[in-house]
């Protein structure tokens, strides 16, 4: 593990100034610290953000509600606000099966951790060029033509894009932008790119999602109940009229270097009710683009009954 | 981390750190300076202060303040471990995932592994050292030999810690509760079954009195 500094600001401007070349941002350090201990990561400096007051908190601000980026996995999960407007974030915190994983990670943190695919962990970079499209590939991505292969660690990135999240984010201009969750997150096309749209000197200060709430929900497929990242999830959003779907967002997770979309069965759902039909109809759609690679077309099965369950499940239909 | 990543004392880059940067800092994470000359003083200096190299902090284990010199690289185990001799908790993975270094730091179970010394400047920490101060078996522990709930016995302290913080929210848990509230622990040797026996048991010791 490196030596770095270290730095406890008490404001977005003292951290963004704090956040010179080479720095990094420190908020529940699950995944941070673990990438410094594998020299992945080799920061000068670390920036605790914790200590910044304004960056925490849930609240329901005009037309959004407003979740604070160091607020942890388990206060977002038990806070409830949250769980009377969106069970698709409660559900994706709570599969984080750790409870000291949800005592320390912070939302801000699941949106930027790094992905777990074994290659970048041991050092051979984020596209791992050559080693996963000939070695082992089985927890890689489904979906996705370039050059990137890793899924996407993220849990909550799933269910904030299908909620219609936007993430506030501030430079160290004093400017801020307002970057929708869905363009957030970015499949890489050459080696030493990010994988989010956040350069390394910017810090996400909110997490925005509009009202009023739709009827929503998160179900993910996992070889493990505990400690574990999930095989494939889905997160879907349904805004009703009467018993019909007036508008849904479908987003699966685990499936690919960025969140997936689901736009088409989107488009088949508009103007049906949710039954086991449609929505069985729905998960094979969802994963008709994918292009598995030699050791994980298992994933597309495991994708499309994760998106007929999360679908079944927000809309409350019971199935035994 | 370990001793020998260490960079030998002599190779250290030579510290930015002085007295008055770290009551500042300690101030900000612990809350504990917010008043008075130092605070304002940290406003008149202006900038935020920068730790670099060694620099001694006050941590509050077990209810008792204990003062040691750490690089802010030093996770809150390895000063516990390393400097302060308290050997409870374990090292194992240090990844975050088996659990065996799990605390209660303000209240709630973490890794010591993930989290960095100087960040818990300020915080009540609780270590499986503090479960048993007069040497009497806390309930949980008594639970666990009663219930044969470990073979090897090293991911104990660890399980033991994430009971307490398991059983300071829910005092009457059922087993599946049992199974997703210390799912952030793992036992090589497999012994889950008497765990969750003993974890049972010592929510009707603790109801009980």
């Amino acid at each position: 593990m490196v030596n770095f500094e270290y730095a406890n600001p008490t404001t977005v401007k003292e951290a963004l100034s704090l956040l010179t070349a080479g720095a990094e941002i420190l908020a529940g350090g699950t995944d941070l610290l673990s990438l410094i201990k594998d020299d992945v990561h080799q920061p000068k400096r670390l920036v605790n953000i914790k200590g910044i007051k304004t960056l925490g908190g849930i609240s329901k601000i005009g037309n959004n509600f407003r979740i604070g980026p160091t607020v942890t996995l388990d206060e977002l999960a038990s806070n409830p606000l949250i769980r009377g407007a969106f069970p698709a974030l409660v559900q994706a915190s709570l599969g984080i099966t750790s409870p000291q994983i949800r005592n320390m990670g912070t939302v801000g943190g699941d949106l930027c951790q790094r992905p777990r695919c074994w290659y970048f962990r041991t050092g051979n970079g984020l596209l791992a060029k050559g080693l996963v499209e000939n070695g082992e590939n089985k927890y890689h991505a489904i979906f996705g033509t370039g050059a990137a292969h890793f899924v996407s660690a993220s849990s909550l990135g799933p269910a904030l894009m299908a909620l219609g999240a936007t993430l506030k984010i501030a430079s160290p201009d004093g400017k801020t932008k307002d970057v929708p969750v869905s363009q957030f997150f970015k499949a890489p096309s050459a080696e030493g790119e990010r994988e989010i749209a956040l350069a390394a000197n910017e810090i996400v200060t909110d997490i925005l999602i509009p009202t009023p709430p739709t009827k929503n929900a998160t179900y993910e497929v996992r070889h493990r109940q505990a400690v574990d990242w999930p095989l494939a999830t889905a997160s879907v959003s349904l805004r009703m009229s009467g018993s019909k779907v007036a508008a849904a967002s479908i987003t699966m997770g685990h499936v690919g270097p960025t969140p997936v979309r689901a736009t088409e069965a989107e488009k088949m759902l508009i103007g049906q009710t949710i039954t086991v039909d449609s929505a069985e109809k729905a998960g094979a759609m969802a994963v008709m683009g994918a292009k598995p690679l030699s050791q994980n077309a298992y994933k597309m099965q495991l994708a499309k009954v994760a998106v007929k369950r999360a679908l079944l499940t927000a809309a409350g239909v019971k199935t035994v | 981390m370990s001793s020998s990543n260490e960079i030998p004392k002599d190779q250290l880059p030579k510290s930015a750190f002085s007295r008055r940067s770290l009551l500042q800092s300690a101030g900000v994470s612990g809350g504990v300076l917010s008043t008075g000359l130092l605070a304002e003083d940290a406003q008149a200096q202006g900038a935020v202060a920068v730790m670099s190299g060694e620099v001694e902090i006050t941590l509050d284990i077990n209810g008792k303040k204990r003062n040691v010199k750490v690089e802010p690289r030093v996770t809150l185990l390895d000063a516990l471990r390393n400097r302060l001799d308290m050997t409870g908790a374990k090292r194992v993975c240090d990844r975050g995932t088996c659990g065996a270094c799990t605390m209660i730091v303000s209240g709630k179970v973490v890794y010591g592994c993930s989290v960095l010394a100087v960040d818990a400047v300020g915080k009540p920490i609780q270590t499986i050292e503090g479960l048993a101060p007069e040497g009497q078996l806390h309930p949980i522990s008594k639970a666990f030999v009663n219930h044969d709930a470990q073979q090897c016995g090293y991911c104990t302290p660890g399980f033991i810690m994430a009971t307490k913080g398991f059983l300071d929210r829910n005092p009457a848990p059922t087993v599946e509760q049992i199974d997703k509230g210390l799912s952030g622990n793992l036992c090589r040797c497999g012994t889950y079954m008497g765990m969750k026996a003993a974890v049972l048991e010592a929510a009707k010791e603790i109801k009980n009195g």
